[in-house]
């Protein structure tokens, strides 16, 4: 019975919290990765692109919760996102034409484009903060819990509650839809098989009649949908804030560079190798250790391998020890 | 002359700008801008050095800055003998324990060949050394957490005046870049710019949880001065007096005594803080020149030639033998090092250390701009680039203010818009960082003074 518990507290605490962030770091990270892939630079931008997306999903639920249009038991967000996609995507096309389209064709090295990402970066936080304002913001309606924990040890009998986040489930479940239809457009159709043409050999490529302004639209259009959607979900889980969302830029930089940048699938696993490795390094096992261990050997302290404060100084270390041994990260990247 | 008229002219102009602010608003916060638009200053020369010399990105200044605000900590604050009796010899032993298990690591490297058994026994030793480090320093640094947590819960530090910290926090700053520079100079260009990113991001979480080095987020107050204080001015007679002999034709006017003594006494008030931002003004204006002369030195000396060599083919430049790795090095850890001054002298002036307060907004993406705009590779223009982008930073808020005013001056004072206008008047200065960023990699893509190199 202990063992039970013990597995149901490590579900609750770590497996589940860890794959929702996980999903949610993953769809950031394939966005960095996709820009990275195809648009050949660093998007430091990438943070305040999923809070300008948010920002859309929060107007709109706004106005559909004035209007009285709601989902019933899910958040009215899930409604709000494809106008949102909308909005986010011109924003994307817009920035391209008038930002980064004159550095492409002029075949500026990738580092000026990462400084040109910083000054969009100012101006969509800029954007962000003038709209919305930087207060913390929660847009979540409709049902809270899946399963409560109260109602889970009822049911079970067990000491320890399981308790699911009617948002956890939405996140992993949109994740995996959005991710496998990603892959499987880049796999399986004509459009995808030459942007993963154009990524791994440019010339070749062009020289093969793939038209690149095709290519560079539809990245930033799938790129506009991924940082919506992950951002929306994340804000969703959490809450909104745009100078989380700017942090959160780090750890989804870790994950992409850790599954090797310019590898989706890599990023995708990424996601979750850093959302599991901070959580199963800063959580407190002593109440697991009671329940596994025998009452004599029960651990004083409480037996956390680092504080809760390094969450971030984890993901990043174990990024700087990929960076060293396997710069091309577990997966091999710069191939899409 | 006529060469350098483009600079004078620029750095005339940015002067005028601070004296019009001086006369229109006030002297108090002309001068801080003026203070803070040095240490950018010498940030941007700090950044300009790696970048403009050698092309590296270094996106970790943030945690360089808080570093040498940390060795202000460490110079200028008294010990805390109590916290020493209780926790010192615990943190001393784990600072021996990890000095051996470095040298332990790097012996085994150096002296047996690669395998996977020397892999395994290095991890070994890092775990074992990590477990018994933390059994040693976990009950120290409990104690010395307790002793006084409201006042002290530190170890404190050296006790001597707070100027000698400029050159230990460059040299805590160049340690630290010396550790990230034979970790990850081997990087791509923008591999290289996440690195630095990240490890500053730990830096920073180290500073802000270890409590018992730093305080952490419990902020060190009231540090040392190397100016005088304003209240104690107030007191002295040959300040009032200098005041007095200043301000003489204005408070002739006054004829009543007791009103004349107010008057007076005001203008002490407001004189003593300008004296000592003067103050600060001096010592930073030192710094700014000679490390301005070092850096132009360097720049037209033959180092400064294979530098540029480097930077614009480094592969040419390897193959005339010149060992590039180790310039890189080198010149990570200059750059680096005079960025920890410029953190060192930032909390020097604001007197207290925050390390909540560092964010990379501000003092990583920030001095950047101001690199780029001012233009890299030209320490004139890096610093200008510092005085321009602060003096906007600061004054966007007023711009701002002004811009939307004039903008919805149709409108009615409730409208919403306008209401919701001037409550974001704040973030004008992130939109007017990012345009002014973007036109100027566009239009001017080597900034406002470009890099100029005679052949003589």
């Amino acid at each position: 019975m202990d063992f039970v518990n013990a597995i149901i507290l490590l579900l609750n605490y770590i497996f589940v919290p860890a794959l929702a962030y996980g999903s949610q770091l993953a769809l950031g990270a394939i966005f960095v990765t996709l820009i990275y892939g195809i648009l050949r630079f660093a998007n430091f931008a990438t943070g305040d692109m999923m809070s300008f997306g948010t920002m859309f999903v929060i107007l709109f639920t706004w106005y559909f919760q004035s209007v009285g249009i709601g989902l019933g038991v899910f958040p009215t967000a899930l409604l709000a996102i494809p106008f949102a996609v909308i909005f986010m995507v011109g924003y994307m096309l817009i920035i391209d034409k008038f930002v980064f389209k004159y550095y492409r064709i002029k075949k500026s090295p990738p580092v000026q484009l990462a400084m040109v990402s910083i000054g969009v970066m100012f101006v969509t936080q800029a954007l962000v903060r003038i709209i919305i304002g930087p207060s913390d913001r929660r847009f979540f309606d409709g049902e809270k819990f899946l399963i409560k924990a109260g109602e889970f040890k009822e049911m079970t009998g067990l000491n320890e509650g399981l308790a699911i986040k009617s948002t956890q489930v939405i996140t992993i479940i949109i994740t995996l839809i959005l991710v496998s239809t990603l892959f499987w457009f880049l796999n399986k159709t004509k459009t995808g098989k030459s942007m993963r043409a154009y990524s791994d050999n440019e010339d070749l490529a062009l020289l093969s009649g793939i038209d690149p302004k095709k290519i560079v639209m539809i990245t930033w259009i799938i790129a506009g949908i991924l940082a919506t959607i992950g951002g929306a979900l994340y804000g969703l889980d959490k809450s909104f804030k745009p100078f989380t969302y700017f942090n959160n830029m780090l750890p989804i930089f870790a994950a992409a560079i850790v599954g090797g940048i310019g590898n989706p699938f890599g990023a995708f696993l990424g996601g979750y190798v850093i959302a599991f490795s901070e959580i199963l390094l800063t959580y407190a096992y002593r109440k697991f250790f009671m329940y596994v261990l025998p009452e004599s050997m029960e651990p004083d302290g409480l037996v956390q391998l680092l504080s809760t404060d390094y969450k971030f100084a984890v993901s990043f270390s174990i990024l700087v020890i990929v960076l060293l041994y396997r710069p091309s990260g577990i997966f091999k990247g710069k191939v899409l | 002359m006529r060469k350098n008229l483009n600079v004078i002219a620029a750095y005339s102009i940015m002067m005028g700008l601070i004296i019009l602010v001086g006369i229109f608003q006030s002297w108090n916060i002309a001068l801080s801008i003026f203070n803070l638009c040095l240490i950018s200053a010498v940030m941007t020369m700090g950044a300009n050095i790696q970048w403009g010399y050698a092309g590296l990105i270094n996106f970790g200044i943030m945690g360089f800055t808080a570093l040498g605000g940390l060795a202000a900590v460490l110079i200028s604050v008294d010990p805390v003998q109590e916290a020493w009796s209780v926790g010192g010899s615990n943190i001393l032993l784990s600072l021996f324990l990890i000095i051996s298990m470095v040298l332990a690591v790097r012996y085994i490297l150096k002296n047996y060949k690669k395998s996977k058994n020397r892999t395994y026994i290095i991890a070994a030793i890092i775990i074992l050394g990590i477990i018994i480090i933390r059994f040693i320093s976990e009950p120290g640094i409990e104690a010395i957490e307790d002793v006084e947590p409201a006042k002290t819960g530190f170890l404190g530090g050296l006790g001597l005046p707070i100027i000698f910290s400029w050159v230990v926090g460059a040299f805590f700053a160049g340690g630290l870049a010396f550790v990230i520079g034979k970790v990850a100079l081997g990087l791509r260009a923008d591999y290289l710019a996440i690195a630095t990113l990240l490890i500053s991001e730990i830096v920073i979480a180290i500073i802000k949880h270890e409590d018992w080095l730093t305080r952490g987020v419990k902020n060190v107050i009231g540090l040392k001065r190397p100016a005088p204080y304003e209240v104690n001015l107030q007191q002295t007679d040959w300040f009032i007096n200098f005041v007095e002999k200043f301000n003489l034709s204005k408070l002739n006017l006054i004829t009543d005594l007791t009103e004349r003594q107010a008057a007076l006494n005001q203008l002490v008030i407001e004189g003593s803080s300008v004296f000592v931002k003067l103050c600060y003004s001096g010592l930073f204006l030192i710094v700014v020149i000679i490390l301005l002369i070092l850096t132009q030195k360097a720049l037209y000396s033959p180092w400064g030639r294979m530098m540029r060599a480097i930077r614009d083919n480094e592969e040419a430049a390897n193959a005339m033998g010149k060992n590039v790795v180790k310039q890189h090095l080198l010149i990570f850890v200059l750059g680096s090092a005079i960025v920890g001054i410029a953190g060192a002298m930032l909390v020097t002036q604001d007197g207290l250390f925050t390390p909540g307060s560092y964010r990379p907004l501000r003092y990583t993406f920030l001095i950047w701009v101001m690199v780029i705009i001012g233009g890299s590779g030209n320490n004139f223009g890096a610093i200008l680039g510092g005085f321009v982008v602060w003096f906007l930073w600061i004054e966007a808020a007023p711009i701002g203010l002004y811009l939307v005013n004039l903008t919805t001056a149709g409108l009615d004072d409730t409208h919403f818009l306008k209401v919701h206008l001037i409550e974001s008047v704040p973030y004008f200065r992130f939109l007017m960082m990012g345009v002014g960023l973007l036109v100027i990699m566009r239009y001017r893509p080597k900034g406002i003074l470009p890099e100029k190199i005679e052949i003589k």
